[in-house]
């Protein structure tokens, strides 16, 4: 009960007096999570909508795949860009194993299939009518994808969602390729799991509460964007 | 509809600026200290065993050499099997581990160089304050785990083929017993964790006494039941993977890393890490 209460505590202590080092963690943890999901959006929307309109054999089993790629397990993903990204793995030459840039790869590895499928689902749902219309009253290929992301901004947004959601809670992937190096790579999740191994449960209780603060405050701004005229259009 | 879209792309890009100028701030923070001049490849990269890390002698130790040549140490505490690895495939520069019998292989083939002896502390045994086993006053460690294997109370191993694993899995091999059964469990993870497990199940384990003493608060039920072993002695050695093997290998950072290591200032240093928070030592230095 004690290790809660100090938990609770140092997390408040920590936000309010500011600490340096969770500071920078804090930030750490943003821009590399922040990064990753845009560049997983940048990829897995256009693909989603391509997946879900285009019509090629193979389809249904590109997009199982994609599907299960929502399952993959963040310490599988860590594994496999290790390999590709140590100093004599193929990618070795990009010299950025143990970076912030390795853990943002990795992450993106992780939410592209995620926001993929979720912006498949989205698209699919669409009125099969409105594709008629939309393209009836001349619209241009542009405009028609555009209207399309549009009407599906629902589900597009649960996509980022579930993306962000997913790379930001993620420990096993960022330990493998960042290697939790303080000052560097140390994010919210790692910083946790090394406090636990280390005993000092409060201080791992504390970042985890700045690290649900951290993803509500997140995704309770793109649920407002998405919720905003959701009923209107 | 579209002004609403407008609005809400609007939105979007603001969250994104805000959180980019966050993330710059952080870095900014992080680039302060001026570093004297700066060595020509200053990234090292040290794969090292968790009691290291978690014991918070390399958060004394690497601040310092860090200030004083420049170089950027990346600490990656894995166990003493995966560092050995790391060195032995070139994806360290210098590596701070203590199996000695793992290690040797590697500086005879020549994965590694500047084989460097750092420091010792001991293993010990903990257990139950109540010694279910009766561990307390046997003879040597042989007997001590004969009769953990014996009474069949619950025993945890590391299970992760770090330097403490490899040496428990030494013990039971000089005991002639083969740990098999449910009272024989593996945690599969760090030092920490296998304690706080061993804790909650109320079980021996083998632990190195730096990172016992460290997390003993939190183990208010564990006891340190044998020590004292010669066959306890645990061994710490760094060493630099070799350049002419792997032309990667930050070789000149690995050298001044070993270098800094062994000066009497910082073997000093080693030698009082603990002694204000435990009252005793946790490690020996050793280099002369």
């Amino acid at each position: 009960m004690n290790t809660i209460i100090a938990g609770l505590t140092g997390a408040l202590k920590m936000i309010f007096l500011g600490d340096p080092e969770v500071f920078r963690v804090t930030f750490l943890t943003i821009q590399v999570s922040g990064i990753a999901t845009l560049l997983s959006i940048i990829v897995g929307i256009p693909a989603g909508v391509f997946l879900a309109l285009k019509r090629f054999p193979g389809r249904r089993f590109v997009i199982s795949l994609v599907n299960t790629g929502m399952g993959l397990p963040p310490t599988v993903a860590g594994l496999w860009v290790s390999v590709f990204l140590w100093r004599y793995g193929p990618f070795g030459f990009l010299k950025i194993m143990y970076t912030p840039a390795a853990m943002i790869v990795a992450q993106f590895v992780i939410a592209s299939p995620i926001v993929m499928a979720f912006t498949i689902a989205a698209i699919g749902q669409i009125n099969k009518k409105l594709h008629l219309q939309i393209l009836a009253l001349g619209a241009s290929r542009f405009q028609y994808y555009w209207l399309l992301i549009k009407e599906a901004r629902l589900g597009l947004l649960a996509a980022i969602i579930a993306g962000f959601g997913g790379v930001i809670s993620e420990v096993g992937a960022s330990m493998m390729v960042g290697g939790n190096v303080k000052g560097q790579t140390r994010v919210l999740t790692t910083a946790t799991v090394m406090e636990v191994s280390k005993g000092n449960f409060d201080v791992a209780i504390a970042l985890g509460t700045i690290l649900l603060i951290l993803a509500y405050s997140v995704t309770f701004v793109l649920t407002i964007v998405q919720q905003r005229g959701g009923n209107k259009s | 509809m579209l002004r609403r879209f407008r609005k809400t792309s609007a939105l979007i890009v603001v969250l994104v600026l805000m959180l980019s100028l966050l993330a710059g701030c952080g870095q900014e923070q992080a680039a302060e200290p001026a570093a004297p001049a700066a060595p020509e490849n200053p990234d090292v990269i040290l794969a090292t065993t968790t009691s290291t890390e978690n014991s918070g002698l390399l958060g004394v130790l690497i601040p310092k050499f860090e200030e004083q040549t420049g170089y950027k140490i990346k600490t990656v505490a894995v166990g003493t099997g995966a560092a050995l690895k790391m060195g032995q495939n070139g994806e360290a520069d210098v590596l701070m581990t203590h199996a000695p019998a793992s290690e040797q292989p590697l500086v005879d083939d020549g994965y590694v160089m500047d084989y460097t002896l750092l420091m010792h502390n001991d293993f010990v045994v903990v257990g139950p304050a109540a010694d279910p086993a009766g561990i307390k006053d046997t003879a040597d460690a042989s007997e001590a785990l004969k009769k953990i294997a014996d009474a069949k109370t619950i025993f945890i191993s590391r299970g992760d083929d770090s330097g403490t694993h490899k040496k428990e899995l030494k013990l039971w091999a000089a005991a002639d017993i083969k740990p098999e059964g449910t009272w024989y469990q593996e945690s599969g993870s760090g030092m920490g964790n296998t304690l706080n497990v061993t804790a909650e199940k109320d079980g021996y384990t083998l632990t190195d006494r730096a990172t016992y003493l460290n997390l003993k608060e939190n183990l208010t039920n564990l006891e340190i039941l044998f020590e004292g072993d010669d066959s306890l002695m645990n061994i710490y050695h760094a060493m630099a993977v070799n350049p002419e093997k792997y032309d990667k290998a930050n070789y000149d950072g690995a050298k001044a890393f070993i270098d800094y290591l062994v000066t009497p200032e910082t073997q000093e240093v080693i030698g009082e890490y603990g002694k204000d928070k435990f009252g005793q030592p946790l490690f020996f230095p050793d280099a002369k």
